[in-house]
């Protein structure tokens, strides 16, 4: 049957207002779950960075017991409270609505991993990582020894990679090729680690800053490269006080 | 004038619920004609969510789900919805639906969510949905729309599932995530890397194929 003109634009209102209602009461409603499922999995991610974590764990009291966390900003200032007043805690940082900001205008939060019976005995520092893939957005988070050069473990994860071409950052086999790699240059100078193009590069073109890339991914890779450089220098102040301090026990040990 | 009433409503005796008719619709897109294997439908998904069987129940649980409702909508809609934009209203449907399973998927089974990524979101232009709607809600009742887009969706997610059942056994040697060969003892089996990858899926589609054709006589016409 041939319906009137008035009768399609009518009825095309009438679903869409509907179907979009619909849609947003289930957004809203959905929010606070799926809020909390995120939370769950950045933990869990910021976790596996330092530790195996079993699929079946239950995340948050581990990651209360072993680790501990302060925000710094670009200068290596421990921030404490915002410009309010109120206490900020690193887990509520916002990395994706900082990485907005200017970099002198972000809070960079650092987790530290410590000993389960006591909290000053740390063992890996994990930093978060912020930038942008060849789709859409990618992060992660590094975790250093506390020599503040040696990679422990890195996590990555992204919006919208090509899945199994760029979307292979997240998988454990390409992450574990960071293990071990350092930041720092022999001359003490910041060269963070570079994802190569390709995969089976000749084991001569590796080295302590150099990873193999992903087939088909170069610009993820670029991206994960940038991103790393960008945030090492960004945490560089912070990284180099610690430097220090460790050096001044060491001075002080072998006097 | 009541005893003609009656009469009539005598002569119109109302169909079984799961009458013989009823039961080809559910039981049609098993086997004879499948979305997948016979009418070659709904590929995309079935090779790229295979790798694991959790992942694949989970696609396999929303397309059914997708399905069922957007028929029994534009079924109830049927007469109301203008030919000349029926398309595009089926389409809306189809996208509030799969936007809702995403949601829903999102704050729930985030790890799955997070696997699933982007195929989630391409249910809907998976072409048997709209097919069935095109071909059968558009122009049937509401139960008989659902009985048809349940045997459709079931045809799809026997054969998606079997996929990822060999998938996962030869690829990682393990199901649901589950170890099987390291706990019979047999910790040497030695997986197959090609089963990780799509091309596997088609491999194990085409044997599936090849059975179900070498039993059920069927032919394709050129």
């Amino acid at each position: 049957m041939q319906r009137s003109n008035t009768y399609i634009v009518i009825f095309s209102l009438i679903l869409t207002i509907v179907l979009g209602g619909l849609l947003s009461l289930a957004s809203v409603g959905l929010r606070p779950a799926q809020k909390r499922a995120e939370e769950l999995a950045t933990k869990r991610q910021i976790l596996s960075a330092v530790m195996e974590v079993d699929p079946n764990a239950n995340i948050l009291p581990i990651f209360d017991k072993r680790i501990k966390t302060i925000v710094v900003d670009i200068k290596g200032n421990i921030i404490e409270s915002d410009e309010m007043g109120n206490p900020i805690d690193a887990s509520d940082v916002d990395i994706e609505r900082q990485f907005k900001l200017k970099p002198e205008e972000r809070m960079y939060p650092v987790f530290m991993f410590h000993d389960e019976n006591d909290p000053d005995d740390i063992k890996a520092y994990i930093f978060a990582f912020y930038g942008n893939g060849l789709w859409d957005n990618i992060w992660g988070y590094v975790a250093l020894e506390t020599d503040m050069n040696t990679i422990t473990g890195v996590v990555f994860d992204h919006a919208a990679e090509t899945p199994g071409l760029g979307a292979r950052i997240t998988e454990k086999q390409v992450e574990e090729r960071y293990d071990g790699k350092k930041i720092f240059n022999e001359e003490g100078v910041l060269v963070s680690v570079d994802m190569l193009k390709g995969e089976n590069n000749p084991p001569a073109a590796l080295n302590e800053h150099k990873v193999n890339g992903m087939s088909g991914a170069t610009i993820t890779g670029k991206g994960v490269n940038r991103m790393l450089k960008n945030y090492f220098e960004f945490y560089l102040p912070y990284i180099e006080r610690l430097k220090g301090k460790d050096q001044k026990v060491a001075r002080l040990l072998s006097n | 004038m009541a005893e003609t009433l009656e009469k009539e409503i005598v002569k119109k005796p109302s169909e079984p619920l799961l009458s013989k008719r009823r039961k080809k619709f559910v039981t049609d897109p098993l086997n004879e004609d499948n979305p997948i294997t016979i009418q070659v439908l709904g590929i995309c998904s079935a090779l790229a969510v295979t790798t694991q069987l959790k992942p694949t129940m989970v696609m396999a649980l929303s397309v059914t789900f997708v399905m069922i409702f957007s028929s029994l909508f534009t079924s109830l809609l049927r007469n109301l919805i203008p030919i000349r934009v029926r398309i595009i209203v089926q389409l809306a449907i189809i996208a509030s639906l799969v936007s809702l399973v995403n949601e829903v998927l999102h704050a729930y089974a985030f790890d799955v969510y997070k696997q699933l990524s982007v195929f989630v979101g391409l249910i809907i232009t998976n072409c048997i949905v709209m097919g069935r709607l095109e071909a059968f809600a558009m122009g049937n009742k509401p139960y008989d729309s659902v009985l048809d887009a349940f045997g459709s969706a079931m045809g799809y997610s026997w054969i998606i599932i079997a996929v990822a059942f060999f998938r996962e056994l030869l690829g990682s040697g393990k199901l649901f995530g589950f170890a099987i060969f390291e706990n019979i003892g047999w910790s040497s089996f030695p997986t197959n890397g090609l089963m990780v990858s799509p091309v596997g899926a088609f491999i194990i589609l085409g044997l599936i194929i090849w059975v179900q054709r070498a039993k059920t006589g069927y032919v394709e016409q050129h």
